[in-house]
Protein backbone atom coordinates (compact mmCIF):
# COMPACT_ATOMS: atom_id res chain seq x y z
CA UNK A 1 0.00 0.00 0.00
CA UNK A 2 1.51 3.03 -0.87
CA UNK A 3 1.32 6.32 0.98
CA UNK A 4 -1.38 8.45 0.94
CA UNK A 5 0.68 11.73 3.10
CA UNK A 6 3.96 11.46 2.28
CA UNK A 7 6.76 13.95 3.79
CA UNK A 8 10.35 13.95 2.14
CA UNK A 9 12.64 15.18 4.80
CA UNK A 10 10.68 18.28 5.24
CA UNK A 11 11.89 21.40 6.42
CA UNK A 12 10.46 24.95 7.41
CA UNK A 13 11.96 28.02 8.71
CA UNK A 14 9.59 31.21 8.67
CA UNK A 15 12.30 33.34 9.27
CA UNK A 16 15.45 33.94 9.85
CA UNK A 17 15.12 32.75 13.45
CA UNK A 18 16.11 28.96 12.59
CA UNK A 19 13.60 25.92 10.89
CA UNK A 20 10.53 25.43 12.85
CA UNK A 21 10.20 21.84 11.66
CA UNK A 22 13.32 20.04 10.40
CA UNK A 23 13.66 17.00 8.49
CA UNK A 24 10.12 15.09 8.41
CA UNK A 25 10.21 12.17 7.49
CA UNK A 26 6.85 9.92 7.27
CA UNK A 27 4.23 8.28 5.72
CA UNK A 28 0.72 8.38 6.38
CA UNK A 29 -1.92 5.66 5.06
CA UNK A 30 -5.60 6.31 3.51
CA UNK A 31 -7.86 5.65 6.20
CA UNK A 32 -4.64 5.51 8.80
CA UNK A 33 -5.98 7.68 12.35
CA UNK A 34 -2.14 9.66 13.27
CA UNK A 35 -1.92 11.78 15.96
CA UNK A 36 1.01 14.28 16.55
CA UNK A 37 2.17 15.21 20.34
CA UNK A 38 4.92 17.28 21.76
CA UNK A 39 5.74 20.48 23.57
CA UNK A 40 4.08 23.52 23.27
CA UNK A 41 5.74 25.73 19.78
CA UNK A 42 7.34 22.44 18.80
CA UNK A 43 5.73 23.03 15.04
CA UNK A 44 2.38 20.56 15.30
CA UNK A 45 0.37 23.69 13.24
CA UNK A 46 3.44 24.04 11.40
CA UNK A 47 3.36 20.37 10.69
CA UNK A 48 -0.22 21.07 9.95
CA UNK A 49 -0.27 23.74 7.50
CA UNK A 50 2.84 22.26 5.37
CA UNK A 51 0.26 19.27 5.19
CA UNK A 52 -2.78 21.24 3.84
CA UNK A 53 -0.56 23.19 1.72
CA UNK A 54 -1.21 26.54 3.15
CA UNK A 55 2.31 26.96 3.73
CA UNK A 56 5.27 25.77 1.51
CA UNK A 57 8.10 23.66 3.06
CA UNK A 58 11.72 25.69 2.70
CA UNK A 59 13.72 22.08 2.18
CA UNK A 60 12.32 18.44 1.19
CA UNK A 61 8.95 17.87 -0.64
CA UNK A 62 5.22 16.95 -0.08
CA UNK A 63 3.15 14.63 -1.76
CA UNK A 64 -0.67 14.17 -1.19
CA UNK A 65 -2.68 10.79 -3.08
CA UNK A 66 0.65 11.02 -5.29
CA UNK A 67 0.57 14.57 -5.85
CA UNK A 68 2.87 17.34 -4.91
CA UNK A 69 1.48 19.80 -2.43
CA UNK A 70 2.27 23.21 -3.92
CA UNK A 71 -1.08 24.74 -3.02
CA UNK A 72 -3.66 24.23 -0.56
CA UNK A 73 -5.71 21.12 -0.80
CA UNK A 74 -8.98 20.68 -1.97
CA UNK A 75 -9.55 17.42 -0.38
CA UNK A 76 -8.61 17.92 3.35
CA UNK A 77 -11.15 19.41 6.13
CA UNK A 78 -9.52 21.30 9.21
CA UNK A 79 -10.54 22.50 12.37
CA UNK A 80 -8.31 24.54 13.63
CA UNK A 81 -6.83 25.27 17.50
CA UNK A 82 -9.23 28.26 17.47
CA UNK A 83 -13.00 27.93 16.33
CA UNK A 84 -12.82 30.40 13.85
CA UNK A 85 -16.04 30.94 13.24
CA UNK A 86 -17.68 33.15 11.01
CA UNK A 87 -20.08 35.75 13.98
CA UNK A 88 -22.65 36.62 10.95
CA UNK A 89 -23.24 33.12 10.03
CA UNK A 90 -25.69 31.10 12.11
CA UNK A 91 -23.97 27.52 13.26
CA UNK A 92 -26.08 25.83 10.66
CA UNK A 93 -24.71 28.20 7.95
CA UNK A 94 -20.94 28.10 9.10
CA UNK A 95 -21.21 24.44 9.10
CA UNK A 96 -22.41 24.69 5.35
CA UNK A 97 -19.54 27.08 4.68
CA UNK A 98 -17.50 24.46 2.95
CA UNK A 99 -20.19 23.34 0.69
CA UNK A 100 -20.33 26.69 -0.69
CA UNK A 101 -16.64 26.67 -1.95
CA UNK A 102 -15.72 22.82 -2.52
CA UNK A 103 -16.56 21.54 -5.67
CA UNK A 104 -18.56 19.81 -6.60
CA UNK A 105 -20.73 20.78 -4.22
CA UNK A 106 -20.55 24.56 -4.67
CA UNK A 107 -22.54 24.06 -8.14
CA UNK A 108 -25.56 22.67 -6.71
CA UNK A 109 -25.78 24.41 -3.30
CA UNK A 110 -28.79 26.49 -4.38
CA UNK A 111 -30.35 23.41 -6.21
CA UNK A 112 -29.39 21.09 -3.54
CA UNK A 113 -29.56 23.40 -0.03
CA UNK A 114 -32.86 21.77 1.64
CA UNK A 115 -30.92 18.15 0.82
CA UNK A 116 -26.91 19.95 2.31
CA UNK A 117 -28.89 21.28 5.46
CA UNK A 118 -30.03 17.98 6.32
CA UNK A 119 -26.39 16.60 6.66
CA UNK A 120 -25.73 19.86 8.55
CA UNK A 121 -28.40 18.98 10.66
CA UNK A 122 -27.57 15.30 10.99
CA UNK A 123 -23.83 16.42 11.76
CA UNK A 124 -24.73 18.33 14.43
CA UNK A 125 -26.82 15.94 15.86
CA UNK A 126 -23.94 14.16 16.59
CA UNK A 127 -22.39 16.41 18.09
CA UNK A 128 -24.60 17.36 20.92
CA UNK A 129 -25.58 21.03 19.07
CA UNK A 130 -29.12 20.28 17.37
CA UNK A 131 -31.08 22.95 19.36
CA UNK A 132 -28.29 25.38 18.30
CA UNK A 133 -28.45 25.66 14.79
CA UNK A 134 -29.97 28.96 14.56
CA UNK A 135 -27.87 30.52 17.16
CA UNK A 136 -24.63 32.65 16.52
CA UNK A 137 -21.06 31.50 17.25
CA UNK A 138 -21.17 34.42 19.73
CA UNK A 139 -24.13 32.82 21.52
CA UNK A 140 -22.89 29.56 21.92
CA UNK A 141 -19.80 28.27 24.49
CA UNK A 142 -16.55 27.89 23.69
CA UNK A 143 -16.59 23.60 23.70
CA UNK A 144 -19.94 24.50 21.32
CA UNK A 145 -17.97 26.38 19.20
CA UNK A 146 -15.13 24.04 18.94
CA UNK A 147 -17.80 21.34 18.27
CA UNK A 148 -19.57 22.95 15.42
CA UNK A 149 -15.89 23.99 13.79
CA UNK A 150 -15.31 20.00 13.94
CA UNK A 151 -18.72 19.49 11.91
CA UNK A 152 -17.75 22.46 9.30
CA UNK A 153 -14.45 20.02 9.26
CA UNK A 154 -16.42 17.39 8.35
CA UNK A 155 -19.28 18.28 5.96
CA UNK A 156 -17.77 18.07 2.99
CA UNK A 157 -16.82 14.27 3.72
CA UNK A 158 -13.38 14.96 3.29
CA UNK A 159 -10.57 12.68 2.59
CA UNK A 160 -7.82 14.15 4.78
CA UNK A 161 -9.56 15.27 8.44
CA UNK A 162 -6.29 17.82 10.03
CA UNK A 163 -7.83 18.38 13.73
CA UNK A 164 -5.42 20.79 15.34
CA UNK A 165 -5.93 20.37 19.21
CA UNK A 166 -9.41 20.67 18.69
CA UNK A 167 -10.72 19.56 21.88
CA UNK A 168 -7.74 21.33 23.74
CA UNK A 169 -10.44 24.50 24.91
CA UNK A 170 -12.89 21.68 26.62
CA UNK A 171 -13.51 20.53 30.43
CA UNK A 172 -12.47 16.78 30.63
CA UNK A 173 -15.90 14.98 30.39
CA UNK A 174 -16.72 16.81 26.75
CA UNK A 175 -13.38 16.04 25.53
CA UNK A 176 -14.29 12.34 26.19
CA UNK A 177 -17.82 12.79 24.75
CA UNK A 178 -15.96 14.12 21.46
CA UNK A 179 -13.59 11.61 21.58
CA UNK A 180 -15.99 9.03 20.76
CA UNK A 181 -17.86 11.06 18.67
CA UNK A 182 -15.10 11.39 16.94
CA UNK A 183 -14.22 7.45 16.64
CA UNK A 184 -17.56 6.51 15.48
CA UNK A 185 -17.74 8.87 12.53
CA UNK A 186 -13.90 7.49 11.64
CA UNK A 187 -15.49 3.96 12.44
CA UNK A 188 -18.08 4.62 10.00
CA UNK A 189 -15.96 6.78 6.94
CA UNK A 190 -12.65 5.86 7.72
CA UNK A 191 -11.04 9.07 6.18
CA UNK A 192 -7.10 9.56 6.90
CA UNK A 193 -6.95 11.78 10.09
CA UNK A 194 -4.40 13.62 11.28
CA UNK A 195 -4.98 14.83 14.88
CA UNK A 196 -2.69 17.54 16.98
CA UNK A 197 -3.07 16.91 20.40
CA UNK A 198 -1.19 17.88 23.93
CA UNK A 199 -3.52 14.96 25.69
CA UNK A 200 -1.28 11.40 25.61
CA UNK A 201 -4.35 9.93 26.32
CA UNK A 202 -6.34 11.30 23.79
CA UNK A 203 -3.57 10.19 21.14
CA UNK A 204 -3.34 6.97 22.84
CA UNK A 205 -7.06 6.39 22.95
CA UNK A 206 -7.49 7.53 19.13
CA UNK A 207 -4.80 6.69 16.94
CA UNK A 208 -3.08 3.90 14.99
CA UNK A 209 0.26 5.54 15.64
CA UNK A 210 1.41 8.49 17.49
CA UNK A 211 4.50 10.58 16.72
CA UNK A 212 6.29 12.06 19.52
CA UNK A 213 7.71 15.48 18.27
CA UNK A 214 11.16 17.05 19.87
CA UNK A 215 10.90 20.93 21.01
CA UNK A 216 11.49 23.64 18.36
CA UNK A 217 13.23 23.06 16.05
CA UNK A 218 10.40 20.17 15.78
CA UNK A 219 11.88 16.99 14.78
CA UNK A 220 9.75 13.28 14.99
CA UNK A 221 11.61 11.29 17.80
CA UNK A 222 9.38 8.63 17.85
CA UNK A 223 6.59 6.64 15.99
CA UNK A 224 4.69 3.95 18.12
CA UNK A 225 1.98 2.28 16.82
CA UNK A 226 -1.28 1.24 18.66
CA UNK A 227 -2.25 -1.76 18.79
CA UNK A 228 -4.92 -1.83 21.08
CA UNK A 229 -7.93 -3.42 19.49
CA UNK A 230 -10.79 -1.51 17.56
CA UNK A 231 -13.52 -0.30 17.93
CA UNK A 232 -12.37 0.68 21.37
CA UNK A 233 -14.69 1.51 24.01
CA UNK A 234 -14.02 4.92 26.34
CA UNK A 235 -13.34 2.02 29.74
CA UNK A 236 -10.45 1.17 28.13
CA UNK A 237 -8.44 4.08 29.09
CA UNK A 238 -9.17 2.93 32.76
CA UNK A 239 -7.57 -0.25 32.33
CA UNK A 240 -3.68 -1.27 32.10
CA UNK A 241 -2.28 -1.49 28.96
CA UNK A 242 -3.46 1.59 28.09
CA UNK A 243 -2.33 3.27 31.42
CA UNK A 244 1.00 1.67 31.00
CA UNK A 245 1.29 3.12 27.36
CA UNK A 246 0.13 6.41 27.97
CA UNK A 247 3.01 6.33 30.75
CA UNK A 248 5.46 5.39 28.50
CA UNK A 249 4.82 8.04 26.57
CA UNK A 250 4.77 10.86 29.04
CA UNK A 251 8.15 9.65 30.15
CA UNK A 252 9.42 9.79 26.44
CA UNK A 253 8.32 13.34 26.48
CA UNK A 254 9.73 13.79 29.81
CA UNK A 255 12.78 13.29 27.82
CA UNK A 256 12.63 15.75 25.69
CA UNK A 257 11.77 17.95 27.78
CA UNK A 258 14.88 17.50 29.91
CA UNK A 259 17.21 18.14 27.43
CA UNK B 1 -36.91 52.01 37.15
CA UNK B 2 -35.22 50.69 33.93
CA UNK B 3 -38.39 51.56 31.41
CA UNK B 4 -38.15 55.28 33.15
CA UNK B 5 -34.27 55.57 32.41
CA UNK B 6 -34.75 54.11 28.73
CA UNK B 7 -37.74 57.06 28.30
CA UNK B 8 -35.54 59.73 29.69
CA UNK B 9 -32.50 58.14 27.26
CA UNK B 10 -34.92 58.39 24.41
CA UNK B 11 -36.10 62.25 25.69
CA UNK B 12 -32.69 63.15 26.37
CA UNK B 13 -31.54 64.78 23.08
CA UNK B 14 -34.71 66.43 22.76
CA UNK B 15 -34.28 67.86 25.72
CA UNK B 16 -31.24 69.26 24.69
CA UNK B 17 -32.54 70.84 22.19
CA UNK B 18 -35.11 72.90 23.79
CA UNK B 19 -32.50 73.91 26.55
CA UNK B 20 -30.63 75.44 23.89
CA UNK B 21 -33.65 76.98 21.97
CA UNK B 22 -34.42 78.99 25.38
CA UNK B 23 -30.61 79.73 25.81
CA UNK B 24 -30.33 81.45 22.53
CA UNK B 25 -33.57 83.31 22.99
CA UNK B 26 -32.96 84.69 26.31
CA UNK B 27 -29.03 85.99 25.69
CA UNK B 28 -30.54 87.40 22.22
CA UNK B 29 -32.93 89.62 24.28
CA UNK B 30 -30.84 90.12 26.95
CA UNK B 31 -28.21 91.54 25.18
CA UNK B 32 -30.71 93.21 22.99
CA UNK B 33 -28.72 91.80 19.94
CA UNK B 34 -29.94 93.22 16.47
CA UNK B 35 -32.01 91.15 14.78
CA UNK B 36 -30.00 91.51 11.13
CA UNK B 37 -26.52 90.36 12.94
CA UNK B 38 -28.16 87.53 15.22
CA UNK B 39 -31.78 86.43 14.72
CA UNK B 40 -33.54 85.33 18.16
CA UNK B 41 -34.88 81.79 18.06
CA UNK B 42 -38.48 83.19 17.90
CA UNK B 43 -37.71 85.42 14.90
CA UNK B 44 -36.05 82.44 13.19
CA UNK B 45 -39.35 80.18 13.94
CA UNK B 46 -41.18 83.32 12.01
CA UNK B 47 -39.31 83.26 9.45
CA UNK B 48 -39.36 79.46 9.02
CA UNK B 49 -42.95 79.37 8.92
CA UNK B 50 -43.34 82.38 6.65
CA UNK B 51 -41.19 81.64 4.24
CA UNK B 52 -42.41 77.67 4.69
CA UNK B 53 -43.22 77.14 0.83
CA UNK B 54 -39.88 78.52 -0.63
CA UNK B 55 -37.83 76.77 2.21
CA UNK B 56 -39.54 73.48 1.57
CA UNK B 57 -39.19 73.60 -2.19
CA UNK B 58 -35.26 75.02 -1.49
CA UNK B 59 -35.06 72.03 1.02
CA UNK B 60 -35.83 69.66 -1.81
CA UNK B 61 -33.62 70.58 -4.32
CA UNK B 62 -30.82 70.53 -1.92
CA UNK B 63 -32.39 66.81 -0.39
CA UNK B 64 -32.12 65.19 -3.81
CA UNK B 65 -28.88 66.74 -5.36
CA UNK B 66 -27.37 65.32 -2.04
CA UNK B 67 -28.82 61.84 -2.11
CA UNK B 68 -27.73 61.68 -6.07
CA UNK B 69 -24.25 62.41 -4.86
CA UNK B 70 -24.13 60.55 -1.95
CA UNK B 71 -25.83 57.51 -3.92
CA UNK B 72 -22.38 57.92 -6.40
CA UNK B 73 -20.38 58.14 -3.56
CA UNK B 74 -21.56 54.80 -1.85
CA UNK B 75 -21.26 53.12 -5.56
CA UNK B 76 -17.82 54.16 -6.18
CA UNK B 77 -16.78 53.99 -2.55
CA UNK B 78 -17.84 50.43 -2.51
CA UNK B 79 -16.26 49.84 -5.63
CA UNK B 80 -12.68 51.42 -4.98
CA UNK B 81 -12.84 50.35 -1.38
CA UNK B 82 -13.20 46.56 -3.07
CA UNK B 83 -10.23 47.11 -5.48
CA UNK B 84 -7.90 48.95 -3.01
CA UNK B 85 -8.23 46.55 -0.10
CA UNK B 86 -8.39 43.37 -2.18
CA UNK B 87 -4.66 43.32 -2.70
CA UNK B 88 -1.85 44.46 -1.21
CA UNK B 89 -0.53 45.83 -3.68
CA UNK B 90 -2.81 48.38 -5.20
CA UNK B 91 -3.80 48.91 -1.32
CA UNK B 92 0.16 50.32 -0.78
CA UNK B 93 -0.18 52.12 -4.17
CA UNK B 94 -3.46 53.65 -3.31
CA UNK B 95 -3.87 54.83 -0.22
CA UNK B 96 -1.13 57.70 -0.24
CA UNK B 97 -3.03 58.84 -3.66
CA UNK B 98 -6.36 58.51 -1.40
CA UNK B 99 -4.79 60.67 1.23
CA UNK B 100 -3.87 63.58 -1.12
CA UNK B 101 -6.83 63.42 -2.65
CA UNK B 102 -9.03 64.06 0.31
CA UNK B 103 -6.83 66.81 2.16
CA UNK B 104 -7.91 69.31 -1.00
CA UNK B 105 -10.39 71.23 -0.21
CA UNK B 106 -13.59 70.61 -2.14
CA UNK B 107 -14.74 74.06 -2.51
CA UNK B 108 -12.00 74.05 -4.68
CA UNK B 109 -13.28 72.23 -7.23
CA UNK B 110 -16.37 74.22 -7.40
CA UNK B 111 -15.49 76.22 -9.86
CA UNK B 112 -13.73 73.54 -12.21
CA UNK B 113 -17.03 72.01 -12.33
CA UNK B 114 -18.97 75.16 -13.34
CA UNK B 115 -16.62 75.34 -16.03
CA UNK B 116 -17.06 71.55 -17.24
CA UNK B 117 -21.27 71.78 -15.84
CA UNK B 118 -22.55 75.31 -15.95
CA UNK B 119 -24.00 76.46 -13.09
CA UNK B 120 -26.93 74.39 -11.31
CA UNK B 121 -27.90 71.04 -9.74
CA UNK B 122 -24.72 69.12 -11.86
CA UNK B 123 -21.63 70.82 -9.80
CA UNK B 124 -23.57 70.45 -5.97
CA UNK B 125 -24.19 66.32 -7.24
CA UNK B 126 -20.55 66.04 -7.98
CA UNK B 127 -18.90 67.84 -5.02
CA UNK B 128 -21.11 65.90 -2.41
CA UNK B 129 -20.26 62.49 -4.40
CA UNK B 130 -16.33 64.20 -4.08
CA UNK B 131 -16.50 65.28 -0.28
CA UNK B 132 -18.46 61.91 0.71
CA UNK B 133 -16.99 58.80 -1.26
CA UNK B 134 -13.44 58.74 0.67
CA UNK B 135 -14.44 57.92 4.30
CA UNK B 136 -16.36 55.26 2.29
CA UNK B 137 -13.17 53.80 0.06
CA UNK B 138 -11.29 53.92 3.59
CA UNK B 139 -13.43 51.76 5.74
CA UNK B 140 -14.38 49.28 2.82
CA UNK B 141 -10.86 49.41 2.00
CA UNK B 142 -9.38 48.36 5.47
CA UNK B 143 -12.12 46.16 6.30
CA UNK B 144 -11.01 44.29 3.43
CA UNK B 145 -7.64 44.32 4.43
CA UNK B 146 -6.98 43.68 8.22
CA UNK B 147 -8.92 40.28 7.21
CA UNK B 148 -7.60 37.35 9.88
CA UNK B 149 -5.02 35.39 8.46
CA UNK B 150 -6.75 32.44 10.43
CA UNK B 151 -10.12 33.24 8.90
CA UNK B 152 -9.02 33.63 5.61
CA UNK B 153 -7.34 29.92 6.47
CA UNK B 154 -10.51 28.24 7.05
CA UNK B 155 -11.45 28.98 3.20
CA UNK B 156 -8.24 28.15 1.82
CA UNK B 157 -7.82 24.70 3.15
CA UNK B 158 -11.29 24.06 1.13
CA UNK B 159 -8.99 24.84 -1.69
CA UNK B 160 -10.98 28.67 -2.06
CA UNK B 161 -10.12 31.19 -4.89
CA UNK B 162 -9.20 34.85 -3.60
CA UNK B 163 -12.61 35.86 -4.87
CA UNK B 164 -14.23 33.29 -2.67
CA UNK B 165 -12.09 34.69 0.31
CA UNK B 166 -13.31 38.18 -0.81
CA UNK B 167 -16.63 37.32 -0.98
CA UNK B 168 -17.29 35.47 1.67
CA UNK B 169 -15.16 37.17 4.53
CA UNK B 170 -13.96 39.87 3.61
CA UNK B 171 -17.23 41.71 2.10
CA UNK B 172 -19.43 40.52 5.40
CA UNK B 173 -16.47 41.00 7.65
CA UNK B 174 -15.95 44.52 5.95
CA UNK B 175 -19.99 45.25 6.46
CA UNK B 176 -19.68 47.06 9.72
CA UNK B 177 -16.98 49.36 8.91
CA UNK B 178 -18.91 50.25 5.67
CA UNK B 179 -22.55 51.25 7.45
CA UNK B 180 -20.25 53.22 10.03
CA UNK B 181 -18.81 55.06 7.53
CA UNK B 182 -22.01 55.92 5.67
CA UNK B 183 -23.14 57.77 8.25
CA UNK B 184 -20.21 60.16 8.45
CA UNK B 185 -20.73 60.27 4.48
CA UNK B 186 -24.10 61.31 4.67
CA UNK B 187 -23.59 64.34 6.67
CA UNK B 188 -20.43 65.47 4.36
CA UNK B 189 -22.57 64.88 1.37
CA UNK B 190 -24.71 67.88 3.10
CA UNK B 191 -21.76 69.83 3.64
CA UNK B 192 -20.96 69.37 -0.08
CA UNK B 193 -23.98 70.02 -1.38
CA UNK B 194 -24.85 73.42 0.13
CA UNK B 195 -21.44 74.69 -0.02
CA UNK B 196 -21.74 74.28 -4.04
CA UNK B 197 -25.27 75.68 -3.87
CA UNK B 198 -23.44 78.97 -2.40
CA UNK B 199 -21.25 79.53 -4.70
CA UNK B 200 -22.67 78.10 -7.89
CA UNK B 201 -26.52 77.80 -8.08
CA UNK B 202 -30.01 79.87 -8.18
CA UNK B 203 -31.30 76.88 -6.01
CA UNK B 204 -30.70 74.92 -3.02
CA UNK B 205 -30.57 76.04 0.87
CA UNK B 206 -26.99 77.00 0.09
CA UNK B 207 -28.43 79.63 -2.47
CA UNK B 208 -31.28 80.54 0.13
CA UNK B 209 -29.07 81.47 2.58
CA UNK B 210 -26.74 83.45 0.66
CA UNK B 211 -29.11 85.58 -1.09
CA UNK B 212 -31.04 85.80 2.25
CA UNK B 213 -27.76 87.21 3.94
CA UNK B 214 -26.77 89.50 1.08
CA UNK B 215 -30.07 91.22 1.92
CA UNK B 216 -30.00 91.23 5.63
CA UNK B 217 -32.52 88.78 6.12
CA UNK B 218 -30.86 86.81 8.73
CA UNK B 219 -33.83 85.05 10.31
CA UNK B 220 -34.36 83.55 7.22
CA UNK B 221 -30.73 82.68 7.02
CA UNK B 222 -30.70 81.20 10.28
CA UNK B 223 -34.34 79.07 9.24
CA UNK B 224 -32.06 77.75 6.15
CA UNK B 225 -28.96 76.17 8.84
CA UNK B 226 -32.04 74.58 10.92
CA UNK B 227 -33.25 72.96 7.68
CA UNK B 228 -29.79 71.34 6.90
CA UNK B 229 -29.09 70.11 10.50
CA UNK B 230 -32.18 69.09 10.49
CA UNK B 231 -32.27 67.00 7.45
CA UNK B 232 -28.62 65.77 8.50
CA UNK B 233 -29.66 64.34 11.19
CA UNK B 234 -32.88 62.72 9.81
CA UNK B 235 -30.27 61.32 7.47
CA UNK B 236 -27.40 60.10 10.32
CA UNK B 237 -30.33 58.05 12.15
CA UNK B 238 -31.70 56.26 9.37
CA UNK B 239 -28.52 55.56 8.57
CA UNK B 240 -27.59 54.16 12.04
CA UNK B 241 -30.59 52.97 12.21
CA UNK B 242 -29.79 50.58 8.68
CA UNK B 243 -26.75 50.02 10.57
CA UNK B 244 -27.92 48.19 13.90
CA UNK B 245 -30.06 46.25 11.47
CA UNK B 246 -27.91 45.17 9.10
CA UNK B 247 -24.78 44.34 11.16
CA UNK B 248 -26.08 42.88 14.90
CA UNK B 249 -23.60 40.42 15.15
CA UNK B 250 -21.09 43.31 15.24
CA UNK B 251 -22.68 44.81 17.95
CA UNK B 252 -23.02 41.37 20.01
CA UNK B 253 -23.96 41.43 23.38
CA UNK B 254 -24.47 45.28 23.93
CA UNK B 255 -28.18 44.35 23.71
CA UNK B 256 -28.93 47.52 21.24
N1 LIG C 1 3.56 32.78 11.12
C1 LIG C 1 4.70 32.57 11.82
N2 LIG C 1 5.77 33.37 11.63
C2 LIG C 1 6.93 33.16 12.33
N3 LIG C 1 7.11 32.17 13.21
C3 LIG C 1 6.10 31.33 13.44
C4 LIG C 1 4.83 31.49 12.76
N4 LIG C 1 4.00 30.52 13.18
C5 LIG C 1 4.69 29.80 14.08
N5 LIG C 1 5.95 30.26 14.24
C6 LIG C 1 6.99 29.70 15.11
O1 LIG C 1 7.17 28.35 14.76
C7 LIG C 1 7.28 27.54 15.93
C8 LIG C 1 6.25 26.42 15.88
O2 LIG C 1 4.97 26.99 15.99
P1 LIG C 1 3.64 26.11 15.96
O3 LIG C 1 2.49 27.04 15.97
O4 LIG C 1 3.73 25.16 14.83
O5 LIG C 1 3.76 25.35 17.36
P2 LIG C 1 2.76 24.28 17.97
O6 LIG C 1 3.50 23.01 18.12
O7 LIG C 1 1.50 24.22 17.21
O8 LIG C 1 2.51 24.88 19.42
P3 LIG C 1 1.18 24.78 20.32
O9 LIG C 1 1.13 23.39 20.84
O10 LIG C 1 1.42 25.77 21.41
O11 LIG C 1 0.03 25.14 19.45
C9 LIG C 1 7.12 28.45 17.11
O12 LIG C 1 8.40 28.67 17.67
C10 LIG C 1 6.58 29.73 16.57
O13 LIG C 1 7.15 30.83 17.23
MG1 LIG D 1 -0.47 24.86 17.55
Amino acid sequence: MSAFVAFDHVSLAYDDSGNAIEDIDLDIHEGEFVAFVGPSGCGKSTFMKLCTGLHAPTAGSIKVDGVAVTEPLKISGMAFQNANLLPWRTTLDNVLLPLEIVKPYRHQFRKRRKEFEGWARDLLKTVGLADYEDQYPWQLSGGMQQRASICRALIHQPRLLMLDEPFGALDAFTREELWCVLRDLWEAQRFTVVLVTHDLREAAFLADTVYVMSSRPGRVVERREIDLPRPRALDITYDKPFIDLVHELRAQIGEIRST
Amino acid sequence: MNVKRQTTERLAPWIAVVVLTLIWELTVRLFDVPSFIFPSAWETATALVTYAGPIGMHSWQTLWTTLVGFALGVAVGLGLGFIVGSSRFLYNACYPLLVGFNAIPKVAFVPILVVWFGIGSVPAILTAFLICFFPIVVNVATGLATLEPEMEDVLRVLGAKRMDVLLKIGLPRSLPYFFASLKVAITLAFVGTVVSETVASNQGIGYLMMSAGSQMRMGLVFAGLIVISAMAMVMYELFALLEKRMTAWAHRGQNR
